[in-house]
């Protein structure tokens, strides 16, 4: 079950709807924060503090992209692949991140430092090829720059 | 022309609510307060507003029809889904001029009688969370937010719905799904969102971009406003262009300016001197158009007279290392996987189309390939339930339109010319 304050803080965002259920998606957001993915406690969690059932919970949540059910690595890279990134080069820097960090579109490196996800569109394409690692965007990308990047986050 | 959208955004402190005021932000709203809402919808219908979110609607008819209505609480929704490929024209305003946005809504929701706004948020710009919300605590604090705003006793009340990571979550029937707690998928219309919108109540659903304009459209006036670039389709445009131009990025310009000169004058011309290949003009959805096409002004009015579609303004430049049957490929991909999988022939359609063009690009085609690419996207065309199935479909028809010997030389020689 959630801690005192992420309940706190649930109740705190439902204040800003008329209904319960409208509280749903970013209820589910603090339930990955909390538990690091949408376990079956997660979605267990987030049901009983709003009152919307597991299997509406789980519906909703399997719809959308960035929710995560399975464990994840300590830092999310994001890269886009979308025409924008692609013709400026964002595929060879998938193969990057496979032969340098054993990175897999979907997957997780052996370490559990990083996961990787294949991204549509994320809005940088003026400075593609871009990339998010956890909350911060990486534009005007290249294999060296990636390195830089990827030593900050252990 | 002056910048208005993306005014003073070189200044750090931009998304600050005191620096916003120091650039002459927060006078259109005491001046909006001063109208009666009627009114306010006259100003917007003289400047010819239409909606920036892609399809151009005229907003003064939208916001008639919410406020005929006689049921309350309406809502006041800003779509900042941003999700069309090649679009990064709101993001900007979000994270450098999140004031603009504020103010914005806040004359809407005074001419709406809306007294509840939400902005849904694409769940990939987390920065523009922030920002947002910072800005909106420092309008409530200075009373441009709340029960009594400008003292007048008007109320509106605004907060931030972030996405979760769907494409379809753009289409506003699908944003209030989403807004309520469900999957993205859109509604049936009628009934429209200005009757039976959010929570079942009248529900405004307008773009970052579009709602950025009424502070300095309220300003000036509506004439004045109408003035600014298109006479058709007037007002300030932000075009957002990537790929290879030598100065990829956001320009703010007057509605109507041509593809040509976004391209050649503003933008640099190509890359390296490169020659131009094909240009998608407003975000992936639009059709496709060839180098002696371009020559046409960006507005909604016009661009369907030349081929395609202003969409979200969104300009994708691509020079002669770029395949196209790869793009097409790329660009399907993306529909396959962002189709919410309502209806058959977008949900099964797109498939389709993404697993032909998928063996032409990788050498397998055979004879008949481009016909059956044509037939399946006639097949879905016109017959799905939201413009999603429409838009892939498009796509195919005009990459194949404009480029077929491409898509030809890949099924014969079994290879890509370009990359080989
Ligand atoms: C598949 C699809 C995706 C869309 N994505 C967006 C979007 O990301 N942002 C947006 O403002 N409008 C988007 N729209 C258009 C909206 O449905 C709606 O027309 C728009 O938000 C209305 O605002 P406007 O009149 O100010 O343009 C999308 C439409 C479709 C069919
Ligand atoms: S056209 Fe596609 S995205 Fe739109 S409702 Fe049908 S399946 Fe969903």
């Amino acid at each position: 079950m959630f801690r005192e304050t992420a309940i706190k803080e649930i109740e705190a965002i439902r204040e800003q709807y008329p209904t319960a259920r409208a509280a749903l998606l970013p209820a589910i957001y603090v339930a990955q924060r909390e538990f690091g993915w949408l376990s079956p406690e997660a979605y267990e969690s987030v049901s009983s503090v709003l009152g919307v059932p597991r299997a509406t919970v789980r519906g909703v949540a399997t719809f959308y992209a960035m929710y995560k059910h399975r464990p994840m690595g300590r830092h999310l890279v994001q890269l886009c692949t979308n025409v924008s990134c692609m013709i400026l080069g964002a595929e060879k820097l998938v193969d990057f991140l496979k032969n340098r960090y054993g990175l897999e579109a979907g997957g997780m490196s052996s370490d559990g430092r990083f996961s990787l996800v294949i991204m549509e569109c994320i809005g940088a394409c003026g400075t593609a090829p871009a990339m998010l690692v956890n909350n911060d965007f990486y534009e005007n990308l290249t294999e060296k720059y990636i390195e830089e990047i990827l030593e900050k986050y252990r | 022309m002056e910048r208005v959208l993306l005014k003073n955004i070189e200044n750090p402190e931009s998304a600050d609510i005191n620096e916003y005021k120091k650039a002459g932000g927060y006078k259109g709203l005491p001046k909006a307060l001063g109208m009666q809402p009627r009114e306010i919808i006259d100003e917007v219908k003289k400047a010819g507003l239409r909606g920036r979110g892609g399809a151009g609607f005229p907003v003064a008819m939208k916001w008639t029809f919410a406020s005929a209505d006689p049921k309350f609480p309406k809502y006041l929704l800003c779509n900042a889904d941003e999700g069309e490929p090649g679009t990064f024209k709101d993001r900007p305003i979000l994270e450098k001029n999140p004031h603009i946005l504020i103010e914005g809504m806040a004359i809407s929701g005074y001419a709406l009688g809306a007294e509840y706004g939400y902005v849904y948020l694409r769940g990939e710009y987390p920065g523009a969370k922030d920002v947002l919300n910072r800005a909106i605590a420092q309008a409530y604090e200075q009373g441009f937010l709340g029960d009594n705003i400008g003292g007048k006793g008007v109320r509106f009340h605004l907060a931030v719905h972030q996405g979760a990571g769907a494409y379809i979550c753009g289409e506003e029937t699908a944003l209030i799904e989403s807004l309520e707690g469900d999957k993205g998928q859109p509604r049936i219309k009628p009934p429209f969102p200005v009757n039976v919108g959010v929570f079942s109540k009248p529900t405004v659903v307008n773009n970052v971009e579009t709602l950025s304009n009424l502070p300095y459209l309220i300003e000036i006036g509506g004439e004045a406003y109408s003035k600014i670039g298109s006479p058709d389709c007037p007002g300030p445009k932000i075009y957002c262009v990537s790929g290879h131009v030598e100065r990829p990025g956001v320009y703010e310009l007057p509605m109507g300016t041509s593809l040509k000169d976004i391209i050649y004058d503003h933008c640099g011309g190509m890359k390296a001197g490169r020659k131009l290949k094909a240009v998608i003009p407003g975000g992936i959805s639009t059709p496709v158009l060839p180098p002696d096409k371009i020559d046409c002004p960006m507005d909604f009015v016009n661009m369907p007279k030349h081929g395609s579609m202003l969409g979200s303004g969104a300009v994708i430049v691509m020079d002669e290392s770029v395949c196209l049957v790869k793009v097409c490929f790329r660009a399907l991909k993306f529909f396959e996987h962002e189709s919410c999988g309502k209806c058959t022939p977008c949900r099964e359609g797109t498939g389709w189309l993404r697993k032909i063009l998928g063996r032409i690009e990788h050498g397998e085609g055979v004879d008949g390939d481009i016909e059956l690419l044509l037939s399946v996207a006639g097949n879905i065309l016109g017959k799905t339930f939201c413009p999603l199935g429409d838009g892939a479909a498009s796509v195919v028809q005009n990459f194949i339109k404009h480029f077929r010997p491409e898509f030809e030389e890949h099924i014969r020689a079994g290879k890509c010319m370009v990359n080989g």
